[in-house]
């Protein structure tokens, strides 16, 4: 069974009359990427400022690795890495100095940050422009610097808020990689972005914010289903058939929407591709391709928002 | 509730890199080149002056320092009114600069405390303004070498300490009013044109202002000799909310040996006296004690503020 790293209950974040945070519950296991997604305003950098300990919640409370980062912070702050959207260095001091800086706040020996660094700078392909000053860096590489940093920590969870904003798509390509990369390396992520691509690419698990609440917490494919889309898209290429009329007898077929001469595009809330085989068989057509597409991010959470979050 | 680890951890880090900021900036280099003609400006003065009109002084050097000729001030006076400037120029951007750079939430995301930010960059302007008096000290004693011949008496130099350890302290008041305003203030801008305007008010303006409180405070009765007393104190009183006035009264006592008050004096108080005889260091630093206290007293008051405000403030950038 896996640990839970990331553990908020009831947490609330309220300014006055007006609720940033009303009151959400999350829960990430270790390794897991958890994408927060949601418009602006929706609560996202509270919440993630909440667990990191920068706000201190209105009501309820946050545990990472079963301690609280109001009562116990230094010991949150080293296990936590932050990369705010546009991470801001420090321009006069090189990219090897700011790092450097950052581990003696960290409190990491001389020694063994200078090893820590330069492993990091070369893993974010940033070794070569080391000894630069920040200030020459273009927004993409400062980004890097900031994954960097949290190489360079060790830490065992990052809060990415928004790193790819104002990428351009080579660097939102490279800064995903680095991420993967930190995946890979058994770190738990919790990353906030706009860019759906960028969420579908490497979360887990994505969590929906609107108003202040957590509408919705699990995978894609879940969201997929519980907005009535249907988590699985097949690609359907066949002959001598009209798989709009014999399609909808499959069971778990939510819709079937045809294409040009001969395509359908099949959703459903389970694998149909045995069912659709034997319909398009029995009714003596030719089958072609049947292909499984995963549930798309940005129509899941498009609808999700038209539909569920608009209706309510 | 009680935090875990030292609120001070991370504090020397950030001081010796804000210090390190400071000695490689431009406008440190600017304003200190400032600071550095003009005083050398005014020490050769002085020099000019002493060997004109003084045969024999047992505190010569600190002469140095006080003695004026027109029409450039004394060393400690046009201390007194650049020092804040350059206090101010260190620090007017110290919390809000954080924010416009967006390093303020990956700065307080490292594992250390709030208060180790506020201290160290108060800190790294403080050595840096110490290591600068000290320098600029140690340039003009060796100028009174060179020029006058004579080495710096014992008292000379304990006196001379006191100084500098004072103007140390009014330094500090004017960095700790900077970083409050730079704590209130979002924008540096304009946080440095209020820290300046408070300056403006205090330094120029409040010589004016207080004699014109004092009259309405404590007006003249015609028929009351002791009412001008009263009127005189209560305008010295006012005087004394400008750190300016408080460093110009300490000023005065260290480095002149044969100022016994910095109020009025009445005869039977100097009964006795030897006209001119020098005062004990000791006796001189407990005259100007609660003025010194007083500096203090602003400075920790004023960083207070900027501590509270900065403890509360919301981190977004």
């Amino acid at each position: 069974m896996s640990t839970t790293v990331i553990e908020a209950k009831g947490l609330m974040k309220r300014y006055g009359s007006t609720v940033a945070v009303a009151g959400i519950d999350l829960s990430v296991r270790a390794g897991e990427v958890v994408g927060l997604l949601g418009p602006n305003g929706a609560g996202k950098t509270t919440t993630i400022l909440m667990l990191l300990g920068l706000t201190e919640p209105t009501e309820g409370s946050v545990r990472i690795l079963g301690k609280d980062p109001l009562r116990q912070p230094l010991e949150v702050k080293r296990e936590v890495g932050y990369l705010p959207d546009a991470v801001g260095f420090y321009d006069s001091m090189s990219g090897r100095e700011n790092l450097a800086y950052t581990a003696r706040l960290a409190g990491i020996s001389a020694e063994l940050a200078r090893e820590s660094i330069a492993a990091a700078l070369d893993k974010a392909r940033l070794a070569e422009v080391a000894d630069r000053h920040v200030g020459t860096y273009s927004r993409g590489m400062r980004q890097r610097l900031g994954v960097a940093e949290l190489l360079m920590r060790k830490c065992s969870v990052a809060i990415l808020d928004e790193p790819t904003s104002g990428l351009d798509p080579q660097s939102t390509q490279e800064l995903l990689e680095l991420i993967q990369a930190l995946s890979r390396d058994g770190m738990t992520i919790l990353l906030s972005s706009h860019m759906l691509n960028v969420v579908q690419t490497v979360c887990d698990r994505i969590a929906l914010f609107s108003n202040g609440k957590i509408g919705f917490l699990g995978t894609i494919e879940e969201l997929a289903d519980k907005i009535g889309g249907g988590a699985f898209i097949i690609d359907v290429e066949a002959d001598g058939i009209d798989l709009s009329e014999i399609g909808t007898s499959a069971k778990g077929v939510k819709s079937i929407v045809a294409g040009r001469q001969g395509h359908w595009l099949v959703e459903a809330e389970r694998d149909v591709r045995p069912e659709l085989a034997r319909l398009v068989v029995d009714a003596g057509g030719s089958l072609k391709n049947l292909d499984l597409r995963r549930a798309r991010l940005d129509q899941a959470y498009n609808r999700y928002f038209r539909e569920v979050v608009h209706e309510a | 509730m009680r935090r875990e680890g030292s609120p001070f951890k991370g504090t020397a880090t950030i001081a010796f890199k804000e210090a390190a900021d400071h000695m490689t900036s431009a406008r440190m280099h600017l304003i200190m080149l400032l600071v550095l003609l003009t005083a050398i400006a005014a020490v050769y003065g002085a020099i000019g002056r002493i060997t004109e009109t003084t045969a024999e002084d047992p505190f010569l050097f600190l002469k140095l320092l006080t003695e004026a000729r027109e029409p450039l001030p004394s060393f400690a006076a046009l201390l007194g009114f650049l020092l804040p400037l350059v206090a101010i120029a260190l620090v007017f951007d110290a919390v809000n600069g954080e924010y416009a750079r967006r390093t303020m939430s990956r700065l307080l995301a490292q594992p250390i405390y709030r208060d180790a930010v506020l201290f160290g960059k108060f800190l790294g302007g403080l050595l840096v303004i110490a290591i600068a008096l000290l320098t600029l000290w140690l340039l003009m004693t060796g100028l009174g070498i060179l020029f006058l011949g004579l080495p710096p008496s014992a008292a000379d130099i304990v006196r001379g300490v006191a100084y500098l350890a004072a103007t140390l302290a009014y330094a500090g008041v004017w960095l700790a009013l900077a970083i409050a305003f730079s704590t209130l203030i979002r924008s540096p801008a304009t946080s440095a044109l209020a820290a300046l305007s408070v300056w403006l008010v205090l330094a120029v303006f409040w010589d004016m202002i207080a004699p014109l409180l004092a009259s309405v405070l404590a007006p003249i009765d015609p028929l009351d000799p002791m009412t001008v007393v009263t009127q005189f104190e209560t305008q010295q009183a006012v005087s004394r909310f400008s750190p300016q006035t408080l460093y110009g009264e300490i000023t005065g006592m260290l480095l002149n040996p044969a100022a016994r008050s910095v109020g009025p004096l009445f005869f039977d108080q100097v009964q006795g006296a030897i006209a001119g005889a020098p005062l004990p260091t000791l006796q001189s630093l407990l005259v100007v004690w609660p003025q010194l206290a007083g500096l203090v007293a602003a400075m920790i008051l004023l960083f207070t503020l900027a501590y509270v405000v900065f403890q509360r403030q919301e981190v977004r950038a």
